[in-house]
């Protein structure tokens, strides 16, 4: 097994996921290449827990499952209630804060 | 008798023991207590009090009279070296070694003045029954006196000079509400606040005193201050007296703080009689003298105290001949006679018994010459200007006669008051310091030339009056006190100098020393005659022979318009202390406007128009915060990256 290509993989992944975070205006779209992003690093994670033989990146891989699990529950709960007031998931909208 | 004469030759005063008071002297707290009720009551009381308010006023200072005569009576009575007598009323500041007893004393020197301001004060409360009968406000005046008595005999009966500063406050305070009692003209609500300012500076030199004796004696009490001020410092001693003589210049309107006693003149006529020319202007000259060990001890401060009175007496003179105002031509001749007082006090033991005695016979005719100018004033109408009057000798008989009795008692003829008290300043001055000697009997002439004037201006000559002007005698009410006064202004100076004996009434308290050679008495009496009677025939001519036209000539000599002036004391004043003053604060205000505020204002601006241009950068889009970061990120993980690798 070749750990290059895996990594590779991840790398591409990541890329693609923050390329779409800074491109993308839907909230919805930006929030899935957010979790493709921590799927790439999960990869690279597990990548280097096979490649070292030890179980430390697989465990750091859970938590982030699970800090990703939390954040889809709040994010999409912000998500919602925008989409309520504004009828829109634009993430360029919402610039009340804004001067 | 022989314990008298040592005193005498040493010139030392010895109080001997200092006695509580007992039995009769318990009276002392009650001379204070009697008029301050009367101001309390009446002051309380308010308009209910109208009708009988000035009866009360009156009867207050009338009982303090009697309680005064009772005291004397049991001062003479005591011997000699025992007539200083304490009353301890109550501790009023004790802190640790601080302690101010709230205490009286009674001495013959306090005792003098208390039986001039009581009995002086009752002859013109009654006058000011009959003067005020007009005014809406008279409880509200009488009010005022009794407050103004309370405080000056505090002021008189304090055994320490903190208690003294609070008298001396006092008869301020009811200065300057007796002076600006017109308050509506807006000239007496100017001159009784100038009145204020000008004696807060005096008072200024008072607390220096205090603070200084304080802090080098560790006590400010009369006894105490005469039994140790021996060891003190010389140079501090002179510092204290010089602060003393600050103060006393303040209260006395003497050089250089003179400028507010004229303007005092706005006040209600027995006003200017009673504090502006009787009691409490003089207290200048009873610190000094109440302080005789502090001079006796320092040569300068004497010496100042000498040249404040010689200068004083010669431009109260001067300001007093040129002045059309009668009652400022009084408040000249006030200055110039205080001035006397000083130049006495400043020559030491030979000079302190007869500034009291110049004070007390002055105490008697000024009161007199003000309230016969009132009574004038009354029957013409409030007019103060003496060229509107003239010929007023037929219709004021009794004006007339009792201030010709106060005119000749100022000038100094025998045998009337003002000869003997006045004649034995000049002989004393004459000898001690020859220059002020000659100053003193040049000022006998010019006060023979000013209030003959003032008489010939007022009483003589052709009529000048208003149209309308219906002069007439004033009314027993009136007459009556002056006509006491009148008596007194003759038989005060030969009473107190050969019947009472007041060298040795006052010398167990401040010291006294005979004149020793120089001039023959005599030849001096009859030189100082000579110059008041040029002075006298000058003024006659000039006032009485000629015509005094009705409007003020204006191609004068220098002097006369100077002495119209004041002296150009109002102008230094202005010059000196006020136009800087205000340049100053200007100066201090556009500083704390531009300077100080600038800095503030302009950082403030500073950091506002800075926040302005970097708000610019917080785009408010998700997107570009994300690329900052990652941005962000890449560029940390090089570094790392590139770190590992070197």
């Amino acid at each position: 097994m070749n750990p290059t290509n895996y990594l590779i993989l991840s790398a591409i992944l990541f890329s693609i996921g923050a390329g779409g975070v800074l491109v993308r205006r839907n909230a919805i779209v930006v929030f899935m290449c957010i979790e493709l992003m921590l799927n790439a690093s999960n990869l690279a994670f597990v990548t280097f827990a096979r490649t070292n033989g030890t179980l430390d990146g697989q465990v750091v891989a859970f938590f982030v499952m699970v800090v990703a699990a939390a954040e889809v529950v709040i994010g999409l709960a912000i998500i919602v209630a925008i989409f309520r007031t504004r009828n829109s998931a634009s993430v360029d909208e919402p610039n009340l804060l804004k001067l | 008798m022989n314990n008298t004469l040592a005193i005498l030759a040493s010139g030392e005063a010895s109080p001997g023991e200092v006695v509580q008071a007992t039995g009769t002297f318990g009276l002392i707290a009650v001379l204070i207590a009697i008029p301050v009720a009367g101001a309390v009551i009446l002051l309380l009381a308010g308009r209910r009090s109208n009708r009988w308010g000035h009866w009360l006023g009156t009867a207050a200072v009338l009982s303090s009279f009697a309680v005064a005569c009772v005291l004397f009576l049991a001062l003479l009575a005591e011997p000699d070296d025992a007539r200083t007598i304490n009353q301890h009323l109550w501790d009023w500041i004790d802190v640790g070694t601080f302690q101010a007893p709230f205490a009286l004393q009674l001495d013959p020197l306090s005792m003098v003045f208390v039986l001039l301001i009581t009995g002086v004060g009752s002859l013109i409360h009654i006058y000011s029954i009959s003067y005020m009968d007009h005014d809406p406000e008279r409880r509200k005046f009488f009010a005022y006196l009794n407050l103004f008595i309370a405080a000056m005999l505090l002021l008189v009966l304090a055994n320490n000079y903190l208690l003294l500063y609070v008298g001396w406050e006092g008869v301020g305070l009811a200065s300057y509400l007796l002076i600006g009692f017109w308050f509506h003209k807006p000239s007496a609500a100017t001159a009784a606040k100038k009145a204020f300012v000008v004696n807060r500076v005096g008072d200024f030199g008072l607390s220096l005193a205090i603070m200084m004796m304080f802090a080098t004696l560790g006590t400010f009490t009369f006894e105490g201050v005469n039994a140790t001020v021996g060891e003190a410092n010389s140079t501090t001693v002179t510092w204290i007296g010089l602060a003393l003589l600050l103060a006393a210049c303040g209260k006395s309107a003497q050089f250089p703080l003179q400028s507010w006693l004229l303007d005092a003149m706005e006040g209600p006529t027995p006003v200017s009689a009673l504090i502006h020319a009787a009691t409490m202007v003089t207290a200048g000259v009873y610190l000094i003298v109440r302080s005789a060990e502090i001079f006796n001890l320092s040569e300068t401060a004497r010496i100042a105290v000498v040249l404040v009175g010689t200068v004083t007496l010669l431009m109260g003179a001067i300001i007093g001949s040129a002045k059309d105002d009668i009652k400022k031509g009084l408040a000249g001749s006030t200055m110039s006679q205080i001035g006397y007082m000083f130049l006495a006090a400043g020559l030491g033991p030979v000079g302190y018994v007869f500034a009291i005695f110049h004070l007390l016979t002055h105490g008697i005719f000024k009161a007199l010459l003000f309230l016969g100018a009132g009574s004038v004033m009354h029957g013409m109408d409030d007019e103060v200007n003496m060229r509107r009057y003239g010929a007023l000798r037929k219709y004021m008989m009794v004006t007339w006669a009792v201030f010709g009795v106060g005119y000749l008692a100022i000038i100094g003829i025998p045998p009337f008051a003002g000869f003997f008290s006045k004649d034995e300043i000049i002989h004393a001055a004459w000898v001690e310091h020859p220059v002020a000697g000659v100053a003193a009997l040049l000022g006998a002439g010019v006060t023979g030339f000013y209030m003959t004037r003032m008489v010939a201006m007022t009483f003589y000559g052709k009529a000048r009056w208003e149209d309308g002007a219906h002069p007439h005698e004033s009314s027993p009410w009136m007459t009556g006190p002056m006509i006491v006064l009148a008596l007194g202004a003759v038989v005060a100076g030969y009473m107190m100098l050969y019947v009472g004996n007041i060298e040795e009434w006052l010398a167990p308290v401040v010291g006294y020393q005979e004149v020793e050679g120089g001039i023959s008495t005599n030849l001096l009496i009859a030189m100082t005659l000579g110059v008041v009677i040029v002075g006298v025939v000058i003024g006659w001519r000039q006032y009485a022979m000629r015509e005094v036209p009705e409007i003020a000539p204006t191609q004068v000599s220098a002097l006369t318009v100077a002495a119209r002036h004041d002296l150009y004391g109002d102008d230094v004043n202005e010059a000196l202390f006020e136009r800087p003053g205000q340049h100053l604060t200007r100066t201090l205000v556009w500083t704390d406007n531009k300077i100080i505020d600038g800095a503030v204002n302009g950082t403030a601006a500073g950091i506002g128009g800075l926040s302005a241009r970097m708000r610019r950068w917080q785009t408010g889009y998700v997107r570009s915060y994300a690329l900052t970061m990652l941005l962000g990120v890449v560029v940390l993980v090089a570094v790392l990256a590139l770190g590992s690798l070197l």
